[in-house]
């Protein structure tokens, strides 16, 4: 089977506002898949995540504490962050958990009960 | 970024236009990516990780904004000498043993970022925040360094 979180790149939605795409990853155990959203500055109440059609869109809005002084040398770009996965549809949306902490977000996706790895005893 | 198909003269049909307009999309997508969006700065495929520094200064101190996410406070290392400031620890890979990448992206394992200061700054002083994913050092300037309002009495 392939990966049950697939990115999904065609949905270009929302163009007027610019948005970069930050970093992921996607591990998984048995039960769930785990996917992991770096977005440095942006903390929970900064977050948007919707599921719909089995798209998981995920929108962080960074909250930075503007800095007193002038500006002399920059690397961060201001945008906000956008990034939209396309979930196999068997995984159990209802109960997708989010977890935010220190610009990473952690979303466990489980799988619904009839794809889990299930152990079959011979009695 | 956008591709202009090329059309020889003798082309009638117009038949797979769809395809090429996906093909494009592709293309377009490759630039959306992080990896291309990151090259102007460093990329991360040869240097690692190389987070994003912003220095600000006002007219007491040097600040310096650096995005770390998702590191334990305790494995950031700040460090100042001979006037430079470096930021580096290691970001440690999470999760069980047996769980299987499905994709990796982020960065996990040491980094360093090293920034020369334009001024002279009280290394005793100096205080740092980790919010968010952000850390944050306020460098308090040296009093030599302070600009100087100078009173001048006009009789």
């Amino acid at each position: 089977m392939d990966t049950l979180v697939r990115e999904n790149r065609g949905t270009r939605q929302g163009r007027a506002e610019h948005f970069i795409t930050p970093v992921a990853s996607v591990t998984e155990d048995g039960d769930a898949y785990q996917l992991k959203v770096e977005m440095p500055g942006v903390n929970k109440e900064g977050l948007e995540i919707s599921v719909e059609n089995n798209e998981l869109s995920i929108i962080g809005r960074r909250a930075l504490p503007p800095i007193d002084g002038t500006i002399i040398h920059r690397e961060s770009r201001p945008e906000n962050f956008q990034r939209v996965f396309e979930l196999d549809p068997s995984i159990d949306t209802g109960k997708i958990a989010a977890h935010m902490d220190q610009g990473i977000l952690t979303l466990t996706l489980p799988k619904a009960d009839q794809v889990k790895p299930r152990k079959i005893t011979v009695s | 970024m956008s591709i202009i198909r090329y059309q020889s003269p003798e082309t009638v049909a117009w038949t797979g236009l769809d395809r090429w307009n996906n093909l494009r999309d592709e293309l377009d997508s490759l630039f959306d990516m992080p990896f291309w969006s990151n090259f102007g700065r460093q990329s991360q495929l040869f240097s690692g990780w190389s987070p994003a520094l912003d220095l600000y200064q006002n007219n007491d101190n040097m600040i310096a904004r650096v995005e770390l996410p998702g590191m334990r406070k305790e494995d950031i290392e700040i460090s100042l000498q001979d006037g430079t400031l470096t930021i580096g620890g290691e970001r440690k890979s999470e999760g069980a043993e047996g769980d299987k990448a499905e994709r990796t992206e982020r960065y996990v394992g040491k980094f360093r970022r090293s920034v020369s200061l334009p001024t002279q700054v009280d290394a005793s002083k100096v205080t740092a925040t980790y919010r968010d994913g952000i850390l944050t050092v306020t460098l308090p300037k040296a009093e030599e360094a302070k600009p100087k309002q100078i009173q001048v009495n006009v009789e």
